[in-house]
């Protein structure tokens, strides 16, 4: 093995470690809703992934989570909460909000609809 | 000091004011900046508004009073509210208590026929939100009618309550919400009292603009964009691939006859520039998605072919511009691999978009039925109003050929109408006065009038539509490896093209550097995530989609999966194999007591049941103009029968087991009763004064397809098996003439659950099939619980499949969808599987060393883009499902 072919070597296990610590071990922070008149409100950035994508919120409190979608990739234009059967277009550009009453603590995914695009919400005691 | 902020009322303290303001020598404080702002827009509006407010209120209620026909009685005001969900007489006395108990109010009364509530009370101690608060509150609701109105210059969370507060205060609004971010109000009203423009002005009033909103559905505004995106999408492809043409061309001088003499690096940079262009322009999407998803620690498509053709482009641009870096063997050009990628995924995903529109199609479909306005009789006048506003109890009045506009029940005329568009029955059904009506579907020929019964999101197309969305969300439990992998996928492809790289570089042929190149740029087109994604989905919406067109509603993707693993199948008798409308067929009377005689005595009793033995009895008195007395101590034995008290004697009407529990003598008359049974029809005892009185025969008429639709649920090869609580004998000779081998009879109502649950024990997965009130249990406990019913009033929420259409074909029908989308969905899913599995290494070149063949990024690209183009199509194929007969 020339020095060439060592160098692509580590390099190319360097970067291979990279990926898999980029988009797998990442830490992401989540947010917390904030409450007002009874209502835990959440605003959701949807360009290329949903921002914030962790959650957090208060069981058995009506939750709000408005989306505003920034984009017009045909990637995002879905978003589906399998636990809640809930399955909602996302127009671009505009706001659109699902309502949700979380009865359950735990971790509830949400995703487009290839299942690309991932979010969670957090329910909390 | 503590003073109050003039725009939000909040209460604060002077000297922690975020913001103050002078106005006319006067200062004022204020909780922030915004209201400040607010404030400073228009003092005297607030200043105004403050001092007023009372007298304001007062004028308003004043105002109220002309413009309405709330009617003045010394203090209190009368209203009519249309209430929604009453079942019974009782539900009105509820009501009645619960408005009767509110402070405030003077008199309330409810009827019940036309289910409206009038109430007068005093207007200074309560508003009309809370009248509806407290229907509410007492399990009804107040059928109101809904607006949506946008409200511009709200700055801060305190100018939503103060609209919320106007709003609520005017009379005829029962219940307003609005939201900041939305920037938008959702107002019920009553249409009598309050209308679009009194609302307005009430905004207005409160010093926020009011803008109409049209009422646009989010499919609609996704169909235009889709719409320009398929256009945008279509004139970067047609640029791609005509550039694509003499890039692949000049890639090859070779192959052109006449060679012309321009050096290769001319010829390169020439190539360069036309595949700049479709990488820039066409494929700009794929590295914008890209860097999104980057941002967001995650990977999709994008980042593949991004990264794939980036690559090559790259080093195709070195390679021209500074040849210098690689060795002579080293130095090449891959434009034309970068520009046919970009061009195929994007033909690819021109098509993908053309297949995906199709997938929803059958919920746009079902929101199109709706009927835009209404023909409604009020105060004696008859006007065209939108669908929205009409109410419960209105009168609607619906012309041949016009679309019927909600559910209600015929009064006066009739007609034949078109329901094949919800129940997907075919031929027209005959309506005459007191027939159930379905709103959306079509009146073909004659005129008539109705009465509202359900309104807006109650009416059996908007829950049609609520159970079809909310089923398209959900997923089959078989998706969820699909899932767990396509989580991992994208990021696991970029290892194995790297270390693909990092082999053929180590220990490939010459020239390395370019093999690696090209096998990494291989294994990153060829994965396609987007096949794995799409896989149940978009065969769970198609069969769906096409259940509602057959008037079967699956309730998801579990319900589906379960369905088509069934081994055994559950048939309530009543009204399921039957019509459930039983009529009295054999009267025999003894003990000196005349046929009509015995009637009425039964009929007497019976009219205070609510079995549909009973009702049967009853009509047939009726039929016979015959005289019922009154019964006293009425009870009905759960399971056994009836008794009372009448013309001053016991009447006992029932079965074998009450008769002798009361030990009444019927030795004599069983082998009577045992004749009655064998024909199919329930024989019942009658006793009076503890002496047999005579025998009633009741038989329940079979539907017209219980036999060829049993027939085909056991070639489907389900075990067929009948529940009911007919005697062994009647439930038998039933069960033989629709070809039923297996039979539980005489089961009480709280055990057919527990017959299913054995069933369950033998190791069936069963299926239930029941009208969905009185077998709720039974429809929980089953693996797969079918309420079949006719009209409005199926239990859609109680059942996993609902047949609209009371045909009980309809099981069979639905088992069939259910095997074919679930085969669907393992093709899919099969298939997608086996792409990337089998893709991938052939990608990575694993069939080079032993027979020397590479696959070409370009047949990577095309085989990625027809992946998802086959699932598609193959989840479109469902469209096609037809029943088998």
């Amino acid at each position: 093995m020339n020095s060439d072919q060592i160098f692509v070597t580590l390099f190319g296990l360097l970067l291979a470690t990279g990926v898999i610590w980029y988009f797998f071990l990442y830490k992401k922070q989540s947010v917390t809703a904030k409450e007002s008149s009874g209502v835990q409100d959440v605003k959701i950035l949807v360009k290329g992934g949903y921002d914030p994508e962790l959650i957090v919120v208060k069981k058995n409190k009506p939750v709000r989570l408005n989306f505003y979608r920034d984009e017009t990739s045909s990637c995002s234009e879905t978003v589906v909460f399998p636990d809640f059967r809930l399955r909602q277009e996302l127009p671009a550009f505009k706001n659109t909000v699902i309502e949700i009453l979380p009865q359950q603590t735990g971790e509830f995914d949400f995703h487009c609809d290839m299942n690309m695009l991932h979010g969670k919400l957090i329910v909390e005691e | 000091m503590t003073v109050k902020d003039l725009v939000c009322s909040m209460e604060i303290d002077t000297e922690q004011a975020k913001g103050v303001a002078e106005f006319a020598g006067e200062k004022y404080f204020f909780c922030s900046e915004s209201c400040e702002k607010q404030f400073r827009k228009n003092p005297a509006h607030y200043i105004g508004s403050n001092n007023h407010e009372e007298k304001k209120s007062d004028a308003k209620i004043e105002k109220k009073k002309r413009s309405t026909d709330l009617t003045e009685g010394a203090d209190f005001l009368k209203l009519e509210l249309p209430i929604v969900g009453m079942s019974c007489a009782s539900c009105a006395v509820t009501i009645e208590k619960t408005l009767q108990d509110m402070d405030g109010v003077k008199k309330a009364s409810v009827n019940f026929a036309s289910q409206k509530a009038h109430v007068s009370f005093d207007s200074h101690k309560i508003a009309t939100p809370e009248l509806f608060k407290a229907v509410e509150s007492a399990g009804y609701q107040v059928g109101g009618a809904v607006i949506r109105i946008g409200i511009q210059g709200m700055s801060c969370a305190s100018c939503v309550s103060k609209i919320e507060k106007a709003l609520q205060s005017t009379p005829g609004v029962l219940k307003a919400s609005v939201n900041l971010s939305l920037e938008e109000a959702r107002i019920e009203y009553l249409p009598e009292l309050a209308g679009p423009e009194i609302i307005k002005n009430t905004i207005e009033e409160v010093g926020y603009k009011p803008v109409l909103l049209k009422e646009e559905m989010p499919e609609d505004i996704q169909k235009e964009q889709r719409e320009s995106e398929y256009k945008k999408l279509r004139r970067k492809f047609l640029l791609a691939a005509i550039l694509s043409v003499p890039v692949l061309i000049g890639s090859f001088p070779e192959l052109i006859p006449f060679r012309t003499s321009v050096s290769q690096q001319a010829r390169w940079i020439f190539l360069f520039l036309l595949t700049l262009p479709v990488l820039f322009f066409s494929g700009m999407q794929f590295f914008v998605g890209a860097w999104r998803a980057f941002r967001h620690h995650s990977a999709d498509m994008n980042t593949l072919i991004a990264v794939g053709t980036g690559a090559a482009f790259l080093y195709s641009s070195i390679s021209t511009f500074l040849p210098s870096v690689f060795p002579e063997s080293m130095r090449n050009i891959y434009f034309d691999t970068t520009a046919v990628i970009v061009t195929l995924i994007l033909l690819g995903k021109l098509l993908e978009a053309k297949a995906k529109g199709k997938t929803s199609e059958a919920i746009k479909r079902l929101m199109g039925l709706q009927a835009k306005t209404a023909r409604v009789f009020r105060n004696g006048e008859e006007s065209d109003i939108p669908v929205d506003e009409v109410l419960v109890g209105d009168l609607i009045l619906v012309r041949p050929g016009e679309k019927i506009p909600v559910d209600g029940v015929v009064v006066e005329g009739s007609s034949s109408v078109d329901e094949s568009m919800i129940t997907g029955e075919p031929i027209p059904v005959r309506k005459k006065s007191g027939a159930e009506i379905i709103g959306a579907t079509i009146n073909k020929t004659g005129s008539f009038k109705f009465k509202a019964s359900k309104v807006g999101k109650n009416t059996m197309l908007a829950q049609i539509v609520k159970m079809v969305r909310e089923a398209q969300s959900t997923k089959a439990p078989i998706q969820r490896l699909a899932d767990v992998i396509s989580g991992y996928f994208v990021p696991i492809v970029i290892v194995m093209s790297i270390l693909t790289f990092i082999l053929w570089y180590d220990f490939g042929p010459e020239p390395q550097l370019t093999f690696a190149l090209i096998t990494f740029v291989t294994v990153l087109i060829i994965a396609c995530p987007c096949a794995l994604g799409l896989a149940t989905p978009t065969s769970i919406m198609v069969g769906t989609g096409k259940g509602a067109e057959n008037g079967i509603l699956i309730k998801g993707g579990e319900a589906l999966e379960t369905a088509h693993k069934l081994t055994a199948i559950v048939l309530d008798k009543t009204g399921t194999i039957t019509l459930g409308r039983p009529e009295v067929t054999d009267i025999i009377s003894l003990n000196g007591m005349s046929p009509d005689e015995l009637l009425s005595i039964a009929a007497s009793l019976e009219k205070r049941s609510e079995h549909p033995l009973g009702e049967a009895i009853v009509d047939s008195a009726k039929q016979k103009q015959l005289v019922l007395a009154e019964a006293e101590e009425f009870e009905a034995i759960p399971g056994y029968g009836v008794s009372g008290i009448v013309k001053g004697n016991e009447v006992l009407l029932g079965n074998t087991g009450l008769m002798q529990d009361r030990q009444v003598e019927i030795e004599n008359f069983i082998s009577e009763a045992r004749n009655l049974a064998e024909k199919g029809k329930t024989p019942m005892f009658v006793a009076f004064g503890r002496k047999l009185a005579g025998i009633l025969a009741v038989a329940d008429p079979l539907k017209e397809d219980s036999k060829s639709a049993i027939a085909s649920l056991q070639q489907l090869g389900l075990e067929v098996i009948m529940i009911t609580g007919d005697n062994t004998r009647t439930a038998e000779a039933i069960a033989s003439r629709v070809g039923i081998d297996r039979v539980f009879a005489e089961v009480l109502p709280n055990e057919k659950a527990n017959k299913v649950k054995k069933l369950q024990q033998e190791g069936h997965t069963v299926a239930m099939v029941g009208d969905g009130i009185n077998d709720a249990p039974a429809l929980a406990q089953a693996n797969v619980g079918i309420a079949i019913g006719t009209g409005t009033d199926v239990a859609i929420e109680a059942s996993d499949i609902t047949l609209i259409r009371g045909k009980l074909s309809g099981v069979a029908t639905a088992i069939q969808l259910s095997k074919a989308t679930m085969r669907n969905i393992k093709q899919n899913l099969f298939g997608s599987f086996f792409y990337n599995s089998l893709g991938i290494p052939l990608a990575a070149g694993i069939l080079y060393p032993f027979f020397g063949i590479l696959l070409s990024p370009i047949i990577a690209s095309a085989a990625m883009a027809a992946s998802s183009v086959t699932v598609l199509t193959n989840a479109l194929r469902l469209r096609k499902f037809k029943p088998a007969q």
